[in-house]
């Protein structure tokens, strides 16, 4: 005979998604209670890719420890060395090049541009149509490319250094992103008509997950989450960095709320990112690439924070240097952490495949959420 | 012109003349039984294959193309090695249902081949409720379902299973009914006659719109009933891991796998037979010219082309859209298909008592 299957005291089915579940991207953990297909709870257990990066930052010099960030959101790589970066730079009172600059805001907007991809393909394979997978990844295959020439590598890039870029742009820089930027704009149609208006997936979408305003501060979460309930959240507008006040991009607002609110975010912050790229590619200031500092950096005495909006929300590196080589205290405020809080908030009381879609469009990245 | 008919005979007669009745009969039935697996292994294959090259042109990939020319051995390779691995039997399992269980879905889709016509005179089993005998096997492969989901001990597994049967069981109404429109508009169970009325063309033309929305409610009800995306909750990866096959390994699970895709034919084969005319040529009225042109193609090409093109349709579906939710599948049946399906058997009755149909 078949054994008792798993209840818990009120009868309710305990299901252990993850860590090895093909919905959750990585090795999350998430232990859902369940009352027949409806959630009633869901609790997430962290620790399983759990690197200890902010202590191995804090023996690592001020020049070495953004290597390691690359690692935490590997999706956005270029945006976190970039607040590693800027953070740096506040305590040495560096002032970067104006060629670094724009270099660095267009490789955070590629970057952005290809996190979004990867996040669509996988969102729409959560629920259930694998081809957008593929579209998604022949697109980003561009980004990986120009990357590749400019930077040396495809996913951990480690290409912003304080100070500066690491190296000049590739002479195909520039020819490339044109190409990319012609080629994209199509595709984002093309991405619209496959799945942003099927029936079945706005079915899917609309009116699941949803979170108000007021959760969504009380929850901390930033980014197309936090943007997706009406919340101003931007830090390229809120708190502009490098030469964001200059450009010409809207935050993207939706008052939805839902996962469907979530999901047009990241579909229209796509094409504001190829909209900063055009008002860049051909403005490429000339001059150094790299201001000068000293070999070893020293941070002075103090405290230090930079926040930056990566792919998936509010980055914050925050220093504390007692005036060595190494920092002595470093944190990161990662978006992922706070947006998978909100989890239990936004999915109990709907069913097992609205779990699926609330978090495909959490945009979780794991190795993020448990540095 | 080459019929199955005069093989079928030769044999039979030549079985006649050196044995004697009974014998004849016996070898006849393991001669019948012999071809019958071995269409389903080669259908299987084929399948299989069709679906991976399909799936890689509509995902910009090249699929299997490295085992044998154009990679048309791949499955034969998969099925080798599905064979050779080891078929575990989770702890804590009913052992005599998980093990039951992968046959019983095979065996129920194994005995729906019986009343098909794949070619003119090339029938099993021409019984006169080949409709209804369609309908009721269809129905058993739920209880494999159910008894794999339970056995596995396993709480995917298990919910898998529960949507499967609440699935399978709400859209064989739909699907039922549809194929009524059909039988209604015939006026026989009987597959041969089915064919037969559609001489003078096949019934989705014939049949007006009702035909027209019957079809189109038959292709979705049989989708959700093969428990092929974007109906494939049951085993609805990113949700399920697996569904109700997730502790099946090696031959058992590839047992599943192929009565799933002998499940596609054969709805597919059954949607052809009722409104393409199976393997009957395509005909226009009384044309006899035009007719005779179009019987030079052979009934098996007409049968499996139709089977084919119908079972691409399928595949695309499950390429291109999103899967439903569990709730959302169910209002969709009880509260759109169900209603129209019905009304539409109304409608079929009055063309048909009124022979409005050409």
């Amino acid at each position: 005979m078949v054994e008792e299957i798993g209840t818990n005291e009120e009868g309710e089915l305990v299901i252990n998604m993850g860590p090895q579940h093909p919905a959750t991207h990585g090795v999350l953990h998430l232990v859902v209670t369940l009352q027949g297909e409806t959630i009633k709870k869901i609790e997430p257990h962290l620790g399983y890719i759990h690197r200890s990066i902010e202590k191995m930052c804090e023996s690592l010099t001020y020049r070495q420890f953004s290597y390691v960030t690359s690692r935490m959101d590997y999706l956005s790589s270029h945006i976190n060395n970039h607040a590693c970066a800027m953070c740096v730079e506040k305590g040495l009172q560096v002032e970067v090049p104006p060629r670094a600059q724009v270099i660095r805001v267009m490789v955070d907007e590629l970057t952005r541009i290809a996190s979004h991809e990867l996040w669509w393909g996988a969102m729409a394979m959560d629920l259930g149509a694998f081809t957008p997978f593929f579209h998604a990844f022949r697109e980003r295959e561009n980004i990986n490319d120009i990357m590749e020439e400019t930077c040396g590598a495809r996913l951990t890039m480690n290409y912003i250094v304080p100070g500066g870029v690491m190296a000049d742009i590739h002479p195909n820089f520039q020819k490339r992103v044109k190409s990319f930027i012609e080629l994209f704009r199509s595709k984002i149609d093309e991405y619209d008509e496959l799945v942003t208006g099927n029936i079945i997936f706005q079915n899917r979408m609309k009116g699941v997950g949803w979170i108000s305003a007021e959760d969504v501060v009380s929850y901390g979460c930033t980014g197309p989450v936090a943007r997706a309930s009406g919340v101003h959240s931007d830090i390229r507008k809120l708190f502009p960095y490098e030469i964001y006040e200059k450009l010409q991009f809207n935050e993207i607002l939706e008052t939805g709320g839902d996962s469907f609110a979530r999901y047009m975010v990241r579909m229209r912050e796509l094409r504001e990112s190829v909209h900063i790229l055009e008002q860049l590619v051909d403005n490429i200031p000339e001059g150094e690439f790299q201001a000068k500092t000293k070999a070893v950096l020293k941070l002075p005495k103090g405290e230090f924070y930079q926040r930056v909006e990566t792919a998936r929300g509010e980055l914050g590196v925050y220093i504390v240097s007692e005036g060595a080589t190494t920092p002595y205290r470093i944190k990161f405020r990662s978006p992922g952490f706070a947006n998978l809080s909100a989890l239990d908030h936004i999915a109990a009381g709907g069913k097992l495949g609205d779990l699926v879609a609330s978090m495909g469009t959490l945009d979780l990245v794991i190795p993020d959420i448990d540095r | 012109m080459p019929s199955f008919e005069n093989i079928t005979n030769a044999i039979h007669t030549w079985l006649t003349t050196h044995l004697s009745a009974g014998w004849a009969f016996f070898i006849e039935l393991v001669l019948v039984g012999v071809a019958a697996i071995a269409l389903f292994a080669a259908l299987g294959l084929v399948l299989v294959l069709m679906e991976r090259r399909v799936a890689a042109w509509m995902q910009i990939r090249l699929g299997p193309n490295r085992v044998g020319p154009k990679g048309m051995l791949q499955s034969l390779a998969d099925t080798i090695k599905l064979i050779m691995k080891e078929g575990l039997t989770p702890e804590g399992a009913d052992k005599f249902l998980f093990n039951v269980a992968p046959y019983v879905v095979m065996i129920a889709a194994m005995l729906l081949l019986a009343p098909i016509g794949f070619a003119r005179n090339l029938q099993i089993w021409d019984l006169n409720i080949g409709v209804l005998y369609i309908s009721a096997i269809s129905s058993i492969s739920v209880i494999g379902i159910l008894m794999a989901g339970w056995a596995s001990n396993n709480k995917y597994s298990l919910m898998g299973a529960m949507r499967s049967g609440a699935q399978i069981v709400s859209y064989e109404l739909s699907a039922g009914l549809s194929v009524l429109a059909i039988v209604v508009l015939t006026g026989s169970l009987r597959i041969s006659d089915i064919v037969q009325s559609q001489e003078t063309g096949w019934w989705i033309f014939k049949g007006h719109l009702p035909a027209i929305i019957a079809f189109v409610i038959f292709i979705i009800a049989v989708t959700a009933e093969t428990n092929r995306a974007p109906f494939d909750l049951a085993e609805a990866e990113s949700e399920l891991t697996a569904g109700f096959h997730t502790e099946y390994s090696g031959m058992k699970f590839a047992l599943f796998f192929l009565a799933e895709y002998i499940n596609i034919f054969i709805v597919c084969a059954i949607g052809a037979t009722l409104f393409f005319g199976g393997w009957m040529p395509f005909h226009i009225g009384h044309w006899d010219g035009f007719n005779h042109v179009m019987d030079y193609i052979p009934s098996s090409v007409w049968f499996f082309g139709k089977t084919f093109g119908l079972i691409f349709l399928i595949m695309w579906f499950r390429w291109t859209f999103p899967r439903l939710r569990v709730d959302q599948l169910l209002n969709l049946e009880w509260k759109y298909l169900l209603p129209i399906s019905m009304v539409n058997l109304v409608l079929v009755t009055l063309v048909a008592i009124k022979q409005w149909h050409f």
